[in-house]
């Protein structure tokens, strides 16, 4: 009844876009700079116009009294099928993964639904951007399978069109690299290699391996041809989406999204990388003891798993996933979080709550969810922090955000005030009534 | 009467229990005595004194608990873990001959990671392959122990009964996913329809069954001597349900089967004990609370099929306002591990209490289980089964230091931790010890 009531007030209070609000009063927690207790936060045209301990509501705002409450950046999932895929076993409602080897030129963007009833549901607990992956979720849709899958979205989880919702359309290019016993390269032992040649990891499996890795680099050469092809500006040249698709890659401008589980084959990806001269983000990492220092060493960030996620082996240890990003902590390794699987995007907080109670720093669980995501996926100008000219993606909540007690007051996405509702709260307020 | 030799056996185990203080928590009885900074009393592995002062038994361990909370042993009314092999008997319509506790395995890893989760006891359920499907029976989460020592002694058995995707996917033509276990192609039922035939069908045969016996009974208290009907394995479990001796737990999604359901249930006078997953409950709040079932539900899972499209984090808190007693479960190993947070779920969702939430993962299945009168709550003379958490236990924040079951420690994080090295030189000594074995092997040619 409390959450109905408060439900109320705040879709009474909702804002129009483009409006001036100032929060006042409230505890500023920037993420780029240390909290400020007691400060205000200005908010006009989408974007924050400022932030500090006083600022004065210029003519016309609309102020909102902070008192007792806290300032977040909304939160940023770096792993999900938002838009693209709504109910996991009906393969007609998913657009995740497509037929073909090879394309790059696949945007999950112009797929994206914004009516996706999981906008509504991720939205009310903060989450206000998220990376839309295809080729993920075991190729549901179709296809799968495939080696370069097409191009993530970063996108705001509110919005009338995916033009709208849109922050990054190639935020990145989705490489599932080719690894030993499937993608996550996990597998029988090398030296058992030619006893059980078909098995995981087995001899045959490993040559089909080598021939997917050959195919791969044939395919960016033929890309870089392509490129210089192009650049020559020959009479004969034609246009190819694919290869079009590849020259933000080859140029360094956007990272390729490697799903990587094993050390073995995070090693593998990094020298392939190195030797192609791409930059390269690492998903869904494992072996964070293993494989940390030469993340580190190259500078590739990582975008975990689900926390909440049983080990690998029998015989890991049992809180294994609880201490993965502790792990990259340790090993200087900078991480973002993903969900990996649309009904868990909500409890995204909850994941980075659990990684703290297992050792991580509160801070730098904080920084997964917000900054961090930003500055890898492209838009660390844009999002992930409460700084001058940012876009007002933010929360205003009554606890610790990542705290399950903490209730969202009010939500901005985009400097526009989110009503606080989805199809969820509607069934709640609906049946409740029923006498 | 194997129960009776079942209870022997576990009278004449060894008590290994010992007599611990646990002073200076925030317990969180969900008993008489709700949340108060105390200490509780274990003694012979059950729980001897609870409050504020206690006298400290000679020769007791004494745990400071300073800071920390302690709650009820965490209870999973549906779990699937500690299963040899399928735990799926989906080839036929019915298949309530079948035996969740012939097919223990007390090796599973789960049950370990499970208690390392504080769950102490988890209700083993047969999967949702068909309408009705096969005996179930919780289990104390006693890692370590043999297949019988990890019974729940003295529980009410139940039986798996499913309706809606689940047992219908047999009968699709088209054939079903393999997630479900065992698929035969145009097995009956297909449509909701069927599932409600084949329950009912199998309580008319129940039910002429039983009176069968029941003449027989009759006949035998008289004095007489008639020839015994032969028994039916498959009916046997149903006459059982019908004699409120096995507890009925359905696995449903939609408010039009729970409803269904219900009226089945009704029309052959048995009682459904607990609608599981039941993601749409809150629909029937009303009919469910009125048939006296429980239900346990998911926190806040939906979306992974079109049954699950209606499902809201809010289910818990409006069954419990309407009436409902409501737990949450897991069905799943991993999800296992964090009932206490999906329990905190309900917190923001609906806005129930501390106590009403943790109920949902301690006391309620308890009740739903007919188990209350021995574990769910910390309170004198119920069994010593408890957890404590290094801060408030249904935050993300928080995890399991200890858990005791029967007043035995079966998990301490420090101890794990402390072993991790020992564990992981033995494993590589085991490692190395295997390779050296087999690495001749992969120099064989096939034809040597």
């Amino acid at each position: 009844m409390k959450l109905l009531g408060l439900l109320m007030v705040s879709t009474l209070a909702a804002f129009a876009a483009g409006e001036t609000v100032l929060i006042q009063n409230a505890d500023i927690y920037p993420m780029s700079s240390a909290p400020i207790k007691g400060g205000s936060l200005l908010i006009q045209d989408g974007k924050i116009i400022e932030v500090g301990a006083k600022i004065s509501a210029p003519k016309g705002a609309t102020v909102l009294e902070g008192k007792g409450l806290r300032v977040y950046p909304g939160w940023i999932d770096s792993g999900t099928q938002l838009g693209l895929e709504e109910i996991g076993s009906i393969r007609e409602t998913n657009d995740t993964g497509e037929l073909g080897d090879f394309m790059p030129q696949l945007k999950a963007l112009s797929a994206v639904n914004p009516d996706s009833e999981h906008f509504g549901v991720v939205r009310v607990n903060g989450i206000t951007s998220a990376i839309a992956l295809p080729g993920s979720g075991g190729g549901r849709g179709g296809g799968g399978g495939q080696i370069i899958a097409g191009q993530a979205a970063l996108l705001h989880t509110d919005g009338w069109t995916w033009e709208e919702m849109e922050i990054n359309r190639s935020a990145a290019m989705v490489l599932n690299f080719p690894a030993s016993a499937g993608r996550g390269g996990r597998g029988i032992p090398a030296e058992f290699a030619d006893m059980f040649p078909n098995a995981a990891g087995g001899a045959d499996a490993r040559r089909a391996v080598l021939d997917q890795i050959a195919k791969l680099n044939e395919f960016f050469d033929d890309a870089r041809k392509y490129k210089i092809a192009k650049a020559a500006n020959l009479p004969d040249f034609q246009k190819d989406l694919r290869f079009e698709a590849m020259l933000p890659v080859l140029d360094g401008k956007v990272p390729l999204a490697v799903n990587a589980s094993r050390a073995a084959a995070i090693h593998d990806a990094i020298a392939w990388a190195d030797r192609q001269n791409v930059k390269i983000v690492i998903m869904q990492p494992r072996d964070l003891i293993k494989a940390g220092p030469e993340l580190k060493a190259k500078n590739i960030p990582v975008i975990l798993g689900r926390v909440l996620a049983l080990p690998d082996s029998e015989d890991a240890e049992y809180d294994e996933g609880y201490t993965q990003p502790l792990d990259a902590y340790k090993a200087g390794v900078k991480f973002a979080l993903g969900t990996f699987t649309n009904e868990f995007v909500r409890d995204l907080p909850y994941q980075a709550a659990t990684a703290v109670a297992y050792g991580l720093p509160h801070d730098e669980a904080m920084k997964a969810l917000t900054i961090n995501p930003a500055q890898i996926w492209g838009a660390g100008d844009l999002i992930g922090s409460l700084e001058k000219g940012k876009l007002a993606d933010l929360m205003v909540v009554d606890g610790d955000p990542m705290d399950v007690r903490t209730q969202i007051r009010h939500l901005f996405i985009k400097g526009k005030e989110i009503t606080l509702s989805n199809k969820q709260i509607r069934l709640y307020e609906r049946y409740m009534s029923r006498q | 009467m194997k129960k009776l030799i079942l209870g022997t056996l576990l009278a004449l185990a060894p008590i290994c229990a010992e007599t611990i203080v646990i002073q200076n928590a925030t317990v969180m009885t969900e008993g008489s005595k709700g949340i108060f900074k105390g200490s509780v009393v274990v003694k012979d592995g059950k729980i001897s004194e609870v409050g504020e002062k206690v006298m400290v038994p000679a020769g007791a361990t004494v745990i400071d608990a300073g800071g920390e909370y302690l709650i009820p042993g965490i209870i999973d009314c549906h779990s699937h873990i500690a299963g040899s092999g399928g735990i799926n008997e989906g080839s036929v319509s019915v298949s309530s001959m079948v035996n969740i506790k012939d097919i223990i395995n007390p090796d599973d890893i789960a049950i370990y990671r499970a208690l390392a989760g504080g769950v102490t006891t988890a209700n083993i359920l047969h999967g949702s392959a068909n309408s009705i499907g096969g005996q179930t029976l919780p289990l104390k989460m006693r890692w370590g122990k043999s297949a019988e020592e990890l019974v729940f002694a003295g529980a009410t058995p139940g039986i798996k009964f499913a309706l809606g995707e689940n047992p219908k996917r047999s009968g699709n033509p088209q054939g079903g996913r393999g997630a479900i276990g065992a698929i035969q192609l145009g097995r009956y039922p297909a449509t909701r329809m069927g599932v409600e035939d084949v329950i009912r069908e199998a309580f008319n045969d129940a039910k002429a069954y039983k009176a069968e016996w029941d003449a027989y009974d009759a006949k035998v208290a008289k004095g007489e001597h008639p020839i015994a009907p032969r028994t039916d394995l498959k009916l046997q479990a149903l006459k059982e349900v019908l004699e409120n001796k096995r507890y009925v737990h359905v696995h449903c999604y939609r408010a039009d089967e729970i409803l269904m359901m219900i009226r089945a249930a009704d029309d052959n006078g048995f009682h459904v004990r607990t609608f599981q997953h039941v993601l749409e409950g809150y629909k029937v709040a009303k009919e469910i609370a009125e048939h006296g079932a429980g239900a346990s539900t998911f926190s806040d899972w939906w979306a992974y099929k079109i049954e699950a499209i209606d499902a809201i984090p809010f289910n818990a808190a409006i069954m419990t306002k309407k009436g409902v007693v409501v737990s949450l479960n897991s069905d799943d190993a991993e999800l296992m591990r964090h009932l206490n947070t999906e329990a905190g779920k309900a917190m923001k969702y609906g806005g129930m209490s501390e106590t009403e939430a943790l109920a949902m993962v301690t006391i309620n299945p308890a009740k739903q289980l007919g188990i209350d009168k021995t574990v769910g709550s910390i309170e004198v003379g119920k069994d010593a089964d408890l957890v404590l958490y290094d801060g408030f236990p249904m935050s993300d924040f928080a995890k399991v230091q200890k858990v005791w079951i029967d007043g035995t420690q079966y998990f301490d994080r420090e101890k794990a931790i402390s072993q991790q090295a020992t564990k992981e030189a033995e494993k590589q000594q085991l490692m190395d010890k295997e390779k050296a074995a087999q690495r001749p092997m992969s120099n064989r040619r096939p034809n040597q």
